[in-house]
């Protein structure tokens, strides 16, 4: 028993190790990161050879995973939210294999978009996959759920979805560890086509996991981490999911909060706590992370009793992560007065570093674009080089999805538009660019594609880039022809350089690839600082 | 006891060691911690704060809620500002007063200031310019611990073992550079530390 001061996302990780996983997959998404980089730093992983490498992305990461659990280890895939839904195909269809070797999905939720282009709930995609979910309200429960994950998804033969939320992914707290358990040998399924999804075969398998469902209520219904605290006010009855159950108890500082509380960590919902809780409290206040799930579910779509209160009919508000004020005004607490905060108090934006390769590039690719007239139209991606829509660049005006960028250009240069354009990096095109190049190809699109190349998954924190190295033949081996495969070094000497290769390109009238290549600055003063401590010490 | 601090700064200036050295700290006194950060987007030159709690007891929420706030500790003028929400009635202000300027509507200084000294309850330092003159001109984020370390709940000397178990393993220099920064902002916190009550209303 050791004790650890961890963030959340690290405590998820821990508990992974300990129940003797042997393999982590997953692509880098904020708040879910920390997730694999604490597997990765890990010393007992080393020593235990755990599987820990990026992957191209979601997809690729999930079904690593459930190829590992099918080989009978215990495996874990982790993404951001909208990362699941790259991985959606096998997440669903993994519930109707069912798995072998212990599989948990670890999806961090983003509510309040701190970092991501929506706030789904991921406890969705567990009730559409129809799979236990656990869903941590702090570090110690976080690194318990990994821990025994594990053994609930040998128990019932389906993938463990882990539901965490920003705030807990990235806050530190103390964590008891528990004893590190053996890997599990190889071993296969025990029926041969278990994993074969036949139509013949699909049938059966679904109607398996609709007979596993009563054994995930049950085991909800024992579950340690769905705890009913009676309470003598019984005016109102508070439902608690996840870390909003610590929203709720700051405002009980003597930890003695009057009401029943009902907080919730393993779902489905336990069916006959939640029924005697109802029936037992004349209102319910639902205090969840992310959508209105468990409030919608309570109320019914007539909502004839008219005794539930969430986000729903604004007890609560519509959207954003909770914080213990919010659930304050939500229990009909007063909120005490606060400073003001002055007017002089300016925004502060995230904005690309200074010496970044991607401003060099913008620059140079807004003057070409006003060669060819005004409002002209730039398809984007997800990275750093999305800020590339803020001023005073202003360069691009879409961000989508992983790998939109080249897909939506297409569209367009079908609709008409001449010259269309795509700006995306490197990681993201061989996260999901690559088809879309694929597409284009095959009708010859009349289409320019940048892939702003700094070498690493830089948003993130600067993890490796699959495409390191080989861009230029990804690009030709796909089909786009080498003569318009080109390179240029993003550096303000070379700006007219630039604008002169890009606009030969831009009126090319075939599929084009422009390459800027220069390291992500970050990166570079990061190993030049490496490079300088190891001088100093040898 | 328990201390509730704000962080802030603006991403990349590296407020996390800071929080990093007082949770070592608090561990060494057996003390519960939660410390929430921002993580992600933010970190590209955005504003960026954490929330670090520090409690003998039990500690609920990650957050700290509005007005609750004993500390914010900020390495940036107006960052200091953009959290006062969160500070209470008798909390302090301790704040760096060399600006980070990446921001074309940055405000006047002599306005800032003017803002920043409407709270009695405050440090303002050069925190730049002390870790110049102590020789370790790298180490302003320990001068602000150090200017904040009058108002912890956490004895001094922990403070310094916590920069050893950080910095330990870049060397001897850099912990007592750093110990030496941590000394300089807490004797001019002593010097400036003028405490009225109530310092202003809230409202």
């Amino acid at each position: 028993m050791q004790k650890l001061l961890l963030l959340g996302d690290e405590a998820l990780a821990q508990g992974a190790i300990d129940a003797g996983m042997s393999g982590i997959y997953a692509y880098p998404g904020t708040p879910s990161t920390e997730i694999m980089e604490y597997v990765q730093r890990s010393k007992v992983a080393a020593e235990r050879n755990i599987h820990r490498q990026w992957s191209a992305n979601e997809k690729t990461a999930t079904e690593a995973a459930l190829g590992m659990s099918y080989a009978g280890k215990r495996s874990m895939a982790a993404m951001k939210h909208v990362g699941l839904n790259v991985a959606a195909d096998v997440f669903m269809n993994s519930a109707v294999t069912g798995v072998n070797g212990g599989m948990i999905v670890a999806v961090a939720d983003d509510p309040s978009m701190h970092s991501s282009q929506n706030e789904q709930d991921s406890r969705y995609y567990g009730r559409f996959a129809m799979i236990p979910i656990l869903e941590p309200s702090n570090q110690q429960e976080a690194y318990d759920m990994a821990y025994e994950g594990f053994e609930l998804s040998e128990k019932y033969g389906l993938p463990v979805l882990i539901r965490i939320t920003t705030r807990l992914s990235h806050s530190r707290s103390g964590v008891t560890t528990s004893p590190l358990k053996d890997q599990n040998k190889i071993s296969y399924p025990a029926d041969p086509i278990q994993f074969v999804l036949l139509p013949s075969n699909a049938k059966k398998r679904y109607q398996t996991l609709l007979v596993k469902q009563k054994a995930n209520r049950d085991a909800s219904a024992e579950s340690k981490f769905n705890i009913y605290y009676d309470g003598d006010d019984k005016s109102l009855g508070i439902i608690a999911c996840g870390i909003a159950y610590n929203y709720l108890m700051e405002n009980f500082p003597e930890g003695k909060c009057p009401h029943p509380i009902l907080k919730i960590g393993h779902y489905p919902m336990p069916f006959e706590k939640v029924k005697r809780f109802y029936e037992s409290c004349e209102k319910i206040l639902v205090l969840e992370e992310g959508y209105p799930m468990v409030e919608e579910l309570l109320r019914g779509y007539l909502n004839k009793e008219n005794k539930v209160s969430g986000r729903l009919n604004g007890v609560i508000p519509r959207s954003g992560e909770l914080n213990p004020n919010i659930v304050a005004t939500g229990l009909g607490k007063a909120n005490g007065e606060s400073f003001q905060i002055p007017d002089i108090v300016a925004n502060r934006p995230p904005q690309l570093c200074a010496g970044c390769s991607h401003k060099d590039i913008y620059d140079a690719l807004n003057e070409t674009m006003k060669e060819f007239g005004e409002d002209q139209r730039v398809f984007s991606d997800i990275g750093c080089y999305t800020l590339g829509a803020l001023p005073p660049f202003n360069s691009i005006h879409t961000c989508v999805d992983m790998g939109a960028s080249i897909t939506m250009a297409k569209g367009a240069a079908d609709a008409g538009v001449r010259p269309s354009v795509a700006v995306i990096g490197d990681s993201t095109f061989t996260h999901s660019g690559m088809t879309a190049l694929l597409d284009c190809v095959y009708e010859n699109t009349p289409i320019t594609v940048i892939i702003s190349d700094n070498s690493t998954t830089a948003m993130t924190g600067g993890q490796t880039s699959e495409a390191s190295g080989k861009l230029e033949e990804i690009c030709t081996g796909l089909g786009v022809k080498p003569e318009h495969v080109r390179l240029l070094t993003p550096l303000p000497k070379y700006h007219d350089e630039m604008v002169k290769v890009l606009a030969e390109e831009m009126n090319y009238d075939g599929v084009s690839v422009v390459i800027p290549r220069r390291e992500c600055i970050q990166t570079l003063s990061r190993s030049k600082k490496k490079q300088k401590m190891k001088e100093v010490t040898t | 006891m328990k201390s509730d601090i704000i962080l802030a700064g603006v991403g990349g200036q590296g407020i996390l060691s800071i929080a990093a050295t007082i949770g070592m700290a608090a561990i060494e006194n057996n003390l519960n911690l939660k410390q929430a950060e921002v993580h992600g987007m933010s970190q590209r030159g955005g504003a960026v704060q954490s929330h670090l709690r520090i409690s003998d007891k039990e500690i609920a929420s990650d957050l700290i809620p509005l007005g609750k706030a004993d500390l914010i500790i900020s390495v940036e003028p107006m960052e200091s500002l953009r959290y006062v929400s969160y500070l209470s009635e008798e909390g302090w202000l301790v704040t760096n007063i060399t600006p980070f300027i990446n921001i074309p509507d940055y405000p006047e200084t002599g306005e800032l200031m003017n803002e920043i000294e409407t709270f009695l309850h405050h440090i303002a330092i050069n925190a730049d310019e002390i870790a110049r003159s102590v020789k370790s001109p790298r180490s302003s984020n320990m001068v602000m611990l150090g200017a904040a370390s009058p108002f912890l709940d956490i004895p001094y000397d922990s403070l310094e073992s916590g920069i050893k178990k950080i910095f330990g393993r870049k060397g001897e220099k850099i912990v007592q550079l750093n110990i030496e920064a941590l000394k300089a902002g807490r004797e001019f916190a002593l010097e400036h530390k003028q405490a009225t009550s109530p310092q202003k209303t809230p409202g």
